[in-house]
């Protein structure tokens, strides 16, 4: 296959950043398309923001998408109360350094009945702290559509979810009565009430947003990258160990270990990989010769099988 | 269709074929677009077994997920000791419980080579729909027949929309040879027969495989051991090689999303190439308005662009202050694509409601939407290949109707351009997506002929009359015509003993 028409893309001399392989150059292109497509069609879009890697690459295409213009839409994160210390700092440093408008959701049930990940369970929290959460602040900002950067490949009932996804008043995904999508020709068309997520990212994988990270220079999270940390293990899983809030249980061990993170959620619900990539390249070739899924760490998915499906369902993003 | 050489040619390689240009010696690399294919086959025919073969062999599968499968599939493990590829697949709750794939579901695998883009779409019938949304985008349709079974009606099915929506590759994966004891006239005598059926078709470009999809011989890894007759490529070797659809060829088309205007000293027209390509300094033309204007720059975020080709999204910058909004279309000014009041399409009707005759419909073409009379006039008989007059389309049909408009409309033709030939129509009543079309022709505007009742004589030269007969649009309505032989004296005599 010869290269994608060198002779179009003249260097812009302050970069020095090679073009775009024809691959991620149709990927960025389809994304960008749906970017504007939702801009254009829907009164009041939001981005999810989620701080992780995926959320990276979306904020870097919407910046591209809107060039030379700022970005149309405001930022939404669903805070729970316990990320990562180091995403909100990093979220904080994007918003300040992008000129973006972030807002803010914390659900007040949280603070109020004290919804710890530690008292209620993943699945109990994860509903009130992410799924409520997240339909109070699209209520309240009136959304009409919201950005996510799911992607088909990362499980089973993602695989159908449609690049504009359709749901209902109060938020509900019916996988059955799903609207038909051909080509990248997009249905916008909604009453009130009624929204639609929108996925960019739909048709990447794990590695391909690895490989953007590293062609685009986008900046990520540190805790991606291996360090030696403090750690618990727990239910199978190794527990950042550094947030006071973490109590150890009897028997539990604090001890340092040269880990990394595949996905950033909730620190306490996240579980670390032993890992020796300190770089892009390491980790892109971490991941090539990888032999488990990147939501292996993810206490959420773990509850029973079928189980992203129910939270879709029920309005998690 | 007669093609006999082409057909000739093709038929004496019934068992390896190589349709694929013997003049295209490059492998595809990395370096290039992934390859958007499309699977039809039903559960009989081991679909679900075949990709997740795929995804298998291309290690697309990671532990945990087959941890899951494994416990999932709860002792239906095949006799090779590997977990159900099926519950791999068919991710929703309500497909496990009904056994079957009612969706289309988009797969990701990749080797060093390429990687891949699956649309995973049902085999019943009552599913057209499903395969006209994952036919839409591919570069490239497997067809996958069970090797003791041949071809069946459903494939003839598939075949036939896959072409419709635009696919000219296929690959026929004759699958479970193992259990005709890797019978190699019986492979031979399929492949053949669908090399016959996709020539009647008008394409050329197709491969039959012999394939055991549950013991992975000549998808990934070939199966060699137990046919050494079959020397051809394997599935994944054909997927490589396969060509991407590229509308660089064509006249300039960029459909406007959004007008960007960051600051008084800005205006730039976003939106994505679709057909042909531009380069500062071409004269474009604005539709419909026909404004016309001259391209300055080319922005995009970190490239200083001397040119851009049919895929990339893009801010053109104009020479002059001129009305362009949102749903117009930037064109070359010597290639322009169609604009007027009524087109032909070819539709897939996608609800239960169908597709009702003189409904008013929104239609849904690049970032255009406008307001649209559709008029059913026939319908696919997927059995026989023949188009029936119809007045309505119920679900899974595809016809052919006539779109009638209020303001312009502007198209290319399908066959000339994948993106602005294609179209959706969104019901106002629901909001929901009822069809997927592509457009054929525009409509001449036949003032007065068109009135009810009204009929038409016309008096041709017999070779005209003969090839206008011939045309499908003649042949769906044939009893409607009423045809008499006479000499050129008579037709004149008849036509001017007529009342004009």
């Amino acid at each position: 296959m010869p290269h994608n028409h060198p002779e179009t893309e003249l260097h812009n001399p302050q970069s020095a950043k090679p073009p775009l392989d024809p691959h991620l150059k149709a990927l960025e292109n389809e994304a960008i398309h749906i970017f504007r497509e939702v801009a254009a069609e829907f009164e009041r879009p939001v981005m999810l923001y989620s701080i992780g890697k995926d959320s990276s690459v979306l904020l870097h295409l919407a910046r591209k998408a809107f060039y030379p213009g700022r970005v149309p839409f405001p930022l939404l994160h669903v805070d729970t109360g316990w990320k990562f210390r180091e995403m909100i700092a990093f979220r904080d440093e994007m918003v300040e350094k992008y000129d973006l408008d972030l807002v803010v959701h914390t659900n007040p049930r949280g603070a109020a009945e004290s919804v710890t990940p530690f008292s209620h369970g993943s699945a109990l929290y994860t509903d009130i702290m992410k799924t409520e959460a997240l339909r109070q602040a699209l209520d309240a900002g009136q959304y009409d559509a919201a950005f996510g950067g799911a992607r088909r490949d990362e499980e089973a009932s993602r695989a159908k979810e449609r690049i504009y996804s359709f749901r209902t008043p109060d938020h509900r995904w019916d996988p059955r009565n799903q609207r038909p999508e051909l080509w990248n020709i997009y249905n916008g068309m909604i009453r009130k009430g009624e929204s639609v997520r929108a996925f960019p990212l739909s048709n990447w994988t794990e590695v391909d947003i690895w490989r953007y990270i590293q062609a685009e220079e986008i900046p990520i999270v540190p805790l991606y990258f291996a360090k030696k940390r403090p750690i618990v293990e727990r239910d199978g899983m190794m527990i950042l160990a550094e947030d006071p809030r973490l109590e150890l249980l009897p028997g539990e061990l604090k001890r340092e270990e040269m880990i990394r993170f595949r996905t950033l959620g909730c620190f306490p619900l996240t579980g670390a990989i032993r890992s020796g990539a300190t770089t892009l390249d390491d980790i892109i070739s971490e991941l090539e010769t990888a032999t488990v899924s990147e939501r292996q760490g993810r206490a959420i998915d773990r509850d029973q099988s079928g189980s992203m499906e129910k939270k879709k369902r029920e309005g998690y993003f | 269709m007669t093609a006999p050489a082409i057909a000739n040619a093709a038929l004496d390689e019934a068992t390896t074929v190589a349709a694929f240009p013997a003049q295209e010696p490059v492998r595809a690399t990395r370096d290039s677009r992934p390859l958007r294919l499309i699977t039809c086959g039903s559960v009989d025919d081991g679909k679900s077994t075949l990709i997740g073969r795929l995804l298998w062999d291309t290690k697309a599968v990671k532990e945990d997920q087959a941890a899951t499968l494994e416990r999932d599939s709860s002792g239906k493990q095949n006799d090779l000791g590997l977990p159900d590829f099926a519950l791999l697949l068919d991710g929703l709750q309500a497909e496990r419980e009904q056994g079957i794939t009612i969706d289309v579901a988009y797969r990701y695998f990749s080797t060093d080579k390429r990687s891949f883009i699956v649309a995973d779409t049902p085999g019943h019938e009552q599913y057209t729909r499903n395969m006209a949304t994952g036919a839409s985008t591919a570069d490239l349709a497997v067809l996958l027949v069970d090797a003791r079974v041949g071809l069946l009606e459903q494939t003839r099915r598939h075949a036939t929309i896959a072409t419709l929506m635009g696919i000219r590759q296929f690959v026929l994966a004759v699958n479970k040879i193992d259990l005709t004891d890797y019978d190699r006239s019986r492979f031979e005598q399929i492949s053949h027969e669908f090399k016959e059926l996709a020539l009647s078709l008008g394409v050329r470009q197709v491969t039959a495989i012999p394939v055991s999809a549950l013991k992975g011989e000549n998808v990934v890894y070939d199966g060699r051991a137990s046919m050494p007759w079959y020397d051809g490529p394997t599935l994944i070797e054909i997927l490589e090689l396969a060509t991407t659809r590229s509308a660089q060829t064509v006249g300039f088309r960029l459909p406007v999303q959004r007008v960007s205007r960051p600051g008084e000293s800005f205006r730039g027209y976003q939106g994505t190439v679709a057909g042909g390509s531009v380069k500062p300094g071409d004269s474009v033309v604005i539709l419909p308005s026909g404004m016309v204007a001259n391209v300055t720059k080319i922005v995009t975020f970190d490239l200083v662009r001397n040119a851009a080709v049919a895929g990339d999204a893009i801010t053109l910058v104009l020479d002059r202050q001129v009305d362009v909004s949102r749903g117009d279309v930037i064109a070359s000014i010597d290639s322009q694509p169609m604009t007027g009041l009524a087109f032909d399409a070819q539709l897939v009707a996608l609800q239960p409601e169908g597709i009702q005759p003189g409904k008013r419909y929104w239609l849904k073409s690049g970032s255009r939407r406008q307001r649209v009379q559709v008029q059913p006039a026939s319908q696919l008989d997927l059995k026989t290949g023949k188009w029936n007059h119809a007045d309505a389309l119920p679900m899974n049909a595809i016809g052919k109707v006539h779109l009638v408009f209020d303001e312009r409309a502007i198209f290319d033709a399908y066959e000339q351009n994948r993106t602005t030939g294609a179209f959706i129509l969104i019901d106002p009543d629901t909001n929901n997506t009822v069809a997927g079309g592509m457009i054929t022709a525009k409509r001449a505007a036949l003032g007065g002929i068109h009135a009810e009742e009204s009929r038409v004589i016309l008096s041709l030269p017999a070779d005209l009359a003969d090839q206008l007969m011939a045309t499908e649009l003649f042949a769906s309505r044939r009893e409607d015509a009423e045809i008499r032989r006479v000499n050129a004296g008579k037709a004149a005599e008849i036509i001017d003993s007529i009342d004009g």
